[in-house]
């Protein structure tokens, strides 16, 4: 089976800090694939140049086989069905979570057919069944501002699901959040990767020891190793750089 | 969705009906002098209204609408002139040695035309303006600034090409408009209608976009336009398309002041109007219409009210409340009345508090 994102050779040089060199990446279908390294390997950057927030200097960003990603603009990025959720939550704090959901959601994203937008039946069901997926149903008419950090954070796993993306880019979800909050995000995550492939930035070693199908070490913008987690455990150099120090 | 939502509606229904109840009984209460200035304030709420749009739901700080407002006053004023000037040239130009009407006055001699373009040039300028900052990223303090500038050029340009635009002295000297004069009480009253009725329908065009997902889709710019780029959208096209909105919205205002008013020069379109205006919203509140609206009538009434006892010290009273609603009212009046009512249903509380945090570039 093809794989749903492909990196070649991708580089990113922040005027004379090569912060990406070279980095070989393939994400197959229904993948969870997690991105692991120490601080600076270029992790966030990867993601960054994948959505288009930051731009590479040489290399190639394939999506589904044929579209290359790395000269469209960010919202067509969005539009091929690659969603992203930033490290901090940031959804929109003066908004309900529904209104947020409604506003994420796939749909014409031009300005007259947001304009004359009314909100069907069928919409309308489907925000609803993303709230009681990532359980926010109760608060769902509040201010976004009132959320706590955990349901912010589902907040945002949500608004990128609403989309239904192929694949989804995740930043550190479960930063700051407590164990029980950690397992219901990772089983969300499982359930997630029935639809699209995954690819995930996390230092918490448990989380990916759970909820990993492939692993990804990067060290110094490169792609150091790749494996199950068991492998990464055991292979030497990635001892070395990354599990030996932390 | 319960209950609350359905009080609220109530209680939006009965302020805007309370509101527009008032201003129409106004002219049959006050004395002619006095409904003429709630006239002229009227046209300023227009204007408000549109501030609180790009300003208080999109977020964008616009310190240049005393141009689009003076755009359409210009336009109505030079359909008026050539209705006052007889001869075919107007009075002014006449002093410039020009004996033939330049091309671009003889298209105003279609009212029609005048009064679409009081609506549309200011629109238009609008539109390349915001095209080429919001589609280059330039957002905050910096589209301000820039805003600012046009005002400059704008005044400049208006100020030197005298022989077309009067110069410093403007245009003036209106009769009549569709033949009926000017000055008549009759025609004024029914002005005074025209501009109620145009208030009300800039008002409910604004409060159908506010309450529809456009509106909810504004604030989310106001909150992270960044991050609305990675949700598939371009915040630009709508930045562009509600700054042109409310330009076109002073365009109106302009037009209708030019009505009631009988002159303008280009200092009415200058730095210090432009300003003023935003302040009108800030004082009413800026995230809400009508509120915004009722700022621009409560700050111009007590302007012309103190400016007549004591016309030395009204910019420091102006200056003052700039700085109370900066500091303390950070919602304007219409946070006042929140906060009010908050001291009786408590979850409202939030609401009032949620916007303190912002600041007035946000």
């Amino acid at each position: 089976m093809q794989p749903i994102l492909s990196c070649r050779d991708v580089m990113v040089d922040f005027s004379g800090f090569k912060a990406l060199q070279g980095v070989d990446l393939h994400v197959g279908q229904n993948e969870i694939l997690f991105l692991i390294g120490p601080n600076g390997a270029g992790k966030t950057t990867l993601l960054d140049v994948i959505c288009g927030k930051t731009r590479s200097t040489d290399g190639e960003v394939l999506f589904d086989g044929s579209t290359s990603l790395t000269k469209l603009p960010e919202q067509k990025i969005v539009h091929e069905g690659v969603a992203r959720k930033f490290q901090a939550p940031s959804v929109f704090l003066h908004l309900t979570p529904f209104e947020n959901l409604e506003i994420a959601m796939k749909q014409d994203k031009g300005l007259f057919s947001i304009l004359f937008a009314k909100m069907s039946k069928e919409q309308q069901g489907k925000i609803e069944r993303v709230l009681d997926t990532i359980g926010l149903h109760e608060v769902s008419h509040e201010p976004a501002s009132l959320l706590s950090h955990g349901q912010k954070q589902w907040l945002e796993i949500g608004m990128q699901l609403i989309q239904e993306p192929k694949l989804l880019l995740l930043d550190e979800p479960i930063a700051g959040m407590s164990g029980e909050e950690r397992t219901r995000t990772g089983e969300l995550i499982k359930e997630i990767s029935k639809t699209c492939s995954v690819l995930i930035v996390e230092h918490d070693m448990d989380f990916v020891r759970n909820f990993s199908t492939k692993v990804v070490v990067m060290h110094e913008g490169k792609v150091l190793c790749e494996g199950s987690m068991e492998e990464i455990q055991n292979n030497e150099e990635v001892k070395n750089v990354y599990l030996g120090r932390g | 969705m319960g209950e609350m939502d359905l009080m609220k509606r109530y209680r939006l229904r009965a302020s805007y009906g309370l509101f527009f109840f008032l201003v129409i009984l106004a002219p049959f209460l006050l004395t002619d002098f006095r409904a003429g200035l709630l006239a002229k304030f009227l046209c300023f709420a227009i204007i408000a209204v549109g501030i609180s749009l790009i300003w208080g739901f999109t977020g964008i700080l616009s310190l240049g609408h005393g141009v689009f407002f003076g755009l359409g006053a210009y336009c109505m004023a030079m359909y008026l002139k050539l209705e006052a000037s007889p001869q075919g040239v107007p009075d002014f130009m006449e002093w410039n040695g020009i004996q033939e009407l330049p091309f671009i006055w003889t298209l105003f001699q279609s009212p029609v035309f005048a009064i679409a373009a009081a609506v549309f040039v200011p629109f238009l300028l609008a539109l390349i303006i915001g095209y080429f900052t919001f589609k280059n990223r330039i957002k905050g303090v910096f589209f301000s600034l820039i805003s600012q500038a046009v005002v400059v050029v704008m005044v400049t340009l208006f100020i030197g090409m005298q022989h077309i635009t009067g110069g410093t002295s403007g245009l003036t000297n209106f009769s009549t408009v569709f033949h009926a004069p000017l000055a008549d009480p009759v025609t004024k009253q029914l002005l005074y209608f025209v501009t109620v009725s145009l208030l009300a329908l800039v008002m409910g065009i604004s409060l159908f976009l506010t309450k529809s997902r456009f509106g909810r889709l504004l604030i989310a710019i106001r909150d992270g336009e960044n991050r609305l780029r990675f949700l598939g959208y371009n915040p630009a096209a709508f930045k562009v398309f509600v700054y042109a909105l409310s330009a076109s919205f002073a365009g109106i205002a302009g037009a209708l002041f030019v009505l009631q008013v009988g002159m303008i020069t280009p200092e009415m379109m200058g730095i210090i109007p432009s300003i003023e205006m935003v302040l009108w919203a800030a004082i009413g509140g800026r995230y809400s219409i009508l509120g915004a609206a009722i700022g621009a009538i409560v700050t111009n009434s007590a302007k012309s009210f103190l400016s007549e006892t004591y016309p030395e010290f009204w910019t420091f009273i102006l200056g003052g409340l700039f700085l109370v609603v900066v500091l303390y009212l950070p919602n304007g009046l219409a946070g006042l009345t929140n906060s009010v009512k908050a001291r009786f249903f408590k979850k409202e509380k939030q609401e009032v508090q949620k916007h303190a945090t912002d600041t007035v570039v946000s």
